[in-house]
């Protein structure tokens, strides 16, 4: 018998509109664990670099992760992983809600869709019962709407829905996938699903999922409980309030904004606003939110409230979570009610809420640049605000300048020339960032921004502090009970890390304290996104209930495998390491890891240098960032090693 | 039939509290999983919720009585614009739909407050519901005595029901016989 997974996979073939329940390998859950590891190693398998984002060729996989459907709290993640229209490499864009436990409780770890649907489909999995129905009534319906005509016509009110929009349907490069009140937004897999000629998927189940051991497994949940009660109640001082508690930083819950507004940049990541936030500023803002804001909502098994059900009145009610209020807002240089409406148009259409926003602020900056001219916006109105949902109405149908757009901003620059490059100023591996422009470098954060394969700064960084603490008393006070640490030096590096002085950034803390700290960051997140465990609950917050003493446990009690932190590092090791190649073998080098020149005004390139040559040393690759065959070896990657010394993308001798 | 004093013991719902995990479904499946906690399936929970989130239902209902017949009411409601029949928030197991019955056999579940051995402080639904929508209240009430129906004399009850008592003995007999 299998534990905490189902042990069949679905796979589809579009084309032929052929299904198959394909029995899975139980030693790949032991290698690779699932969700993330075993997408990346299947993706591996079966897509070659020569495999281009939208060839029939390319998979499309949405997976559980191993401890989805589980009594693990916040087990609820499903992991989307394909070839990225965008950055042309391995996309593993991810979503909560509700949509992966179901999918395990249909008998099902993944669905594996391949080929292309001649006409426009939605899939129905419902137990043993898989069917590829007509969608050709839901094309141009909105995302949201979608699934609820598809519960609705399937008379099955308990089915969740995953679906595309306009944007999905006419391959928007940073298209959305939706889901109830989740989405999977990065890197444009909803353009995928589309080019699939899928409109959504329904899922619904009714089947039992075994668990391993099963006392020990729910003392260890309840454990997992009781330390989100106790942090709850024992917010972290001295940091903001998005940071002090658990979960996704709480945006729906909050209403103060000082920090977002004056630190984020507005517009084309460009202003930055001191002194924005004010008393009427906040009194008007909370209003707002408070009059919309109807449920603060969770996903799947977690007590965290990071999501809301928004209704403004006169149009149709949808449901957000953490920052989206705020990015349409910022770069529109409009108020917070512009965010809550345009965000409802940009939900059902299903459209990333970071990318989306800084491809319009991009545009207007190119019009005010006379780079482009009125004769590419015809009929554009001139506030703000009505520019940007003409922008946004012209990006989702491909219409004119929209169709250049839709692209992003790193290929609507290229398209677009003439000097509009240096408009797409905010992006890594040819994706839009965070709006964020800092004046001191910080190394950690230099490597995050640099390294990191899941393109977003926040899919990094985690449970290490983002600055110091101003005084001892502060420092001892938070270290006292920071179980989370795999080792004791991290309290060491944090306790003398300071503002000023010796101690201060950029040569605090030092390189390797740095590629310490960063590696444990990125390997929390490896393992979150293959167990499907929410970030909030793990690798994004300051001491969470998951951490790297606990999780082996967990692991053994829900799946039976016999693991120890040692074994569970490794795995996330090997997981990373077979992405890093993945990419690799699609032609990524060091010459992509690079942060925008303008992220920090004060850069020290010699010591940028120094932090890459030695993470990369760290992590077992390279000079240029290539995973070593020393290193693959010892990782169980040997398949992997020797068809990157076939392409002579590694040396033979090399060690 | 004697009075006999008893406890009774209420689950309240406060709605306005619900955040829609349904973390109270996946503990009441483990509870009654056999062995205890060793699978997962909401299906199987004697609670569930009423969801749909576009018109702010967040809805908890608990398994209550087996019955053996459609019930003839069918008072329909409209909250906020949106209609609801009788049956939106009932709790009965009933012919008229699947909600709380084993998805297997299609026999009906019911609540038991989650008795166990030692006594569970609280139902586990009430315990893994951190977001305090479900609260659990004692007290103590003068009732006349009445056998209470397990488990398997409710699934047994409905099965009386569907194929008549003479039928059931004579299978139960027949199957004894092959052993």
């Amino acid at each position: 018998m299998r534990y905490a997974e189902t042990g069949y996979n679905l796979e589809i073939d579009l084309s032929k509109g052929n299904i198959q329940k394909v029995e899975t390998d139980p030693e790949l859950t032991e290698l690779y664990l699932g969700g993330l590891g075993t997408n990346a190693k299947i993706l591996w398998d079966r897509v070659g670099p020569e495999v281009e984002p939208f060839s029939p060729d390319n998979l499309l996989i949405f997976s559980a992760g191993l401890l989805c459907g589980t009594p693990a709290p916040g087990a609820n993640r499903t992991i989307v992983s394909t070839i990225s229209p965008q950055t042309n490499l391995m996309a593993f864009s991810m979503m909560g809600g509700f949509f992966a436990p179901e999918l395990k409780y249909a008998g099902y770890d993944k669905i594996i869709l391949r080929g292309k649907s001649p006409d426009l489909v939605y899939l129905w999995i419902n137990n043993d019962k898989v069917e590829i129905r007509d969608a050709s009534h839901l094309r141009g319906k909105g995302a949201v709407e979608t699934a609820e005509l598809i519960k609705e016509e399937l008379g099955e009110p308990k089915a969740h829905v995953a679906a595309i929009g306009l944007a999905g349907e006419n391959r928007v490069y940073f298209a959305s996938i939706e889901q109830g009140r989740s989405s999977a937004s990065r890197l444009g897999i909803g353009a995928v699903m589309g080019d699939k000629g899928v409109k959504a998927i329904a899922v619904r189940g009714t089947k039992d999922l075994n668990i391993a051991q099963p006392a020990e497994m729910m003392k260890l949940c309840n454990e997992v409980l009781d330390y989100i009660n106790f942090r709850e109640e024992n917010l972290i001082p001295g940091v903001m309030p998005i940071l002090q508690g658990l979960g996704s930083p709480q945006e729906m819950k909050h209403v103060d904004e000082k920090w977002h507004t004056e630190n984020f940049m507005w517009g084309n990541s460009r202003t930055r606003i001191r002194d924005f936030w004010n008393d009427e500023i906040e009194e008007k803002w909370k209003e707002t939110q408070e009059s919309v804001r109807t449920r603060l909502i969770s996903c799947y098994n977690c007590p965290l409230k990071c999501g809301a059900i928004i209704s403004v009145p006169g149009i149709s009610t949808y449901m957000m979570k953490c920052f989206s209020k705020l990015t349409y807002t910022m770069a529109a240089y409009s108020d917070l009610d512009f965010g809550f409406k345009i965000a409802q148009r940009a939900t059902e259409y299903g459209v990333d809420g970071f990318s989306t926003p800084q491809v319009m602020a991009f545009a207007l900056e190119l019009l005010e640049a006379g780079i482009l001219t009125e004769k590419d916006f015809p009929g554009m109105p001139e506030d703000p605000e009505g520019r940007f949902y003409w922008l946004l109405d012209k990006i989702v149908r491909r219409e004119g300048i929209g169709d250049v757009l839709a692209n992003g901003t790193h290929w609507a620059a290229e398209q677009i020339g003439n000097g509009a490059e240096a408009f797409a100023h905010n992006n890594i591996k040819k994706h839009e960032q965070l709006p964020l422009k800092l004046s001191m470098l910080n190394p950690i954060y230099f490597l995050m921004y640099a390294t990191g394969e899941k393109i977003n700064i926040t899919q990094i960084e985690g449970q290490f502090p983002q600055a110091p603490f101003a005084t001892m008393e502060e420092k001892e006070a938070f270290v006292k009970d920071w179980i989370q640490v795999p080792d004791d030096k991290f309290k060491e590096y944090f306790l003398k890390w300071e503002f000023r002085g010796e101690y201060s950034m950029p040569f605090y803390p030092g390189v390797q304290a740095c590629c310490e700290i960063v590696d444990w960051m990125e390997m929390m997140h490896y393992i979150d996104d293959s167990l499907g465990m929410c970030a909030g609950l793990s690798s994004f917050p300051l001491k969470p209930p998951y951490h790297i003493h606990n999780y082996p446990k967990v692991i053994s009690a829900a799946n039976g495998m016999d693991l120890d932190k040692d074994g569970l590092t490794k795995i996330a090791k090997r997981n990373r390491t077979l992405i890093r190649a993945f990419n690799v073998r699609r032609g990524m080098s060091r010459a992509d890891e690079k942060p925008p020149e303008n992220h920090w005004k004060k850069r020290f390139p010699e010591l940028e240098t120094q932090l890459l040559d030695e993470y990369y040393k760290f992590k077992g690759w390279n000079n240029q960032g290539i995973p070593t065959k020393e290193s693959l070896h010892e990782l169980n990657l040997a398949y992997v090693s020797e068809d990157l010394e076939q392409r002579g993308i590694i040396e033979n001798e090399q060690s | 039939m004697s009075k006999v004093k008893k406890k009774v013991k209420v689950i309240k719902v406060d709605l306005d509290k619900c955040n829609g995990c349904r973390a109270c479904e996946l503990a009441c499946s483990a509870f009654h999983a056999n062995p205890k906690y060793s699978s997962i399936n909401p299906a199987r929970s004697r609670i569930r919720m009423v969801i749909d989130p576009l018109n702010d239902e967040y809805v908890p209902i608990r398994a209550a009585e087996y019955t053996r017949s459609e019930c003839d009411g069918r008072n329909a409601y409209v909250i906020s614009g949106k209609e609801y029949s009788e049956c939106s928030f009932c709790g009965a197991s009933c012919p008229a739909r699947d909600l709380f019955k084993e998805p297997d056999s299609g026999l009906p579940l019911r609540c038991d407050m989650c008795e166990d051995d030692p006594e569970q402080k609280e139902p586990l639904c009430v315990q893994w519901c951190l977001a305090k929508a479900l609260i659990y209240e004692e007290y103590e009430e003068e009732v006349e005595e009445q056998v209470k129906l397990g488990d398997m004399e409710t699934g047994l009850k409905s099965l009386v029901d569907k194929y008549g008592f003479q039928k059931l003995v004579d299978a139960i007999t027949r199957m004894s016989q092959k052993g």
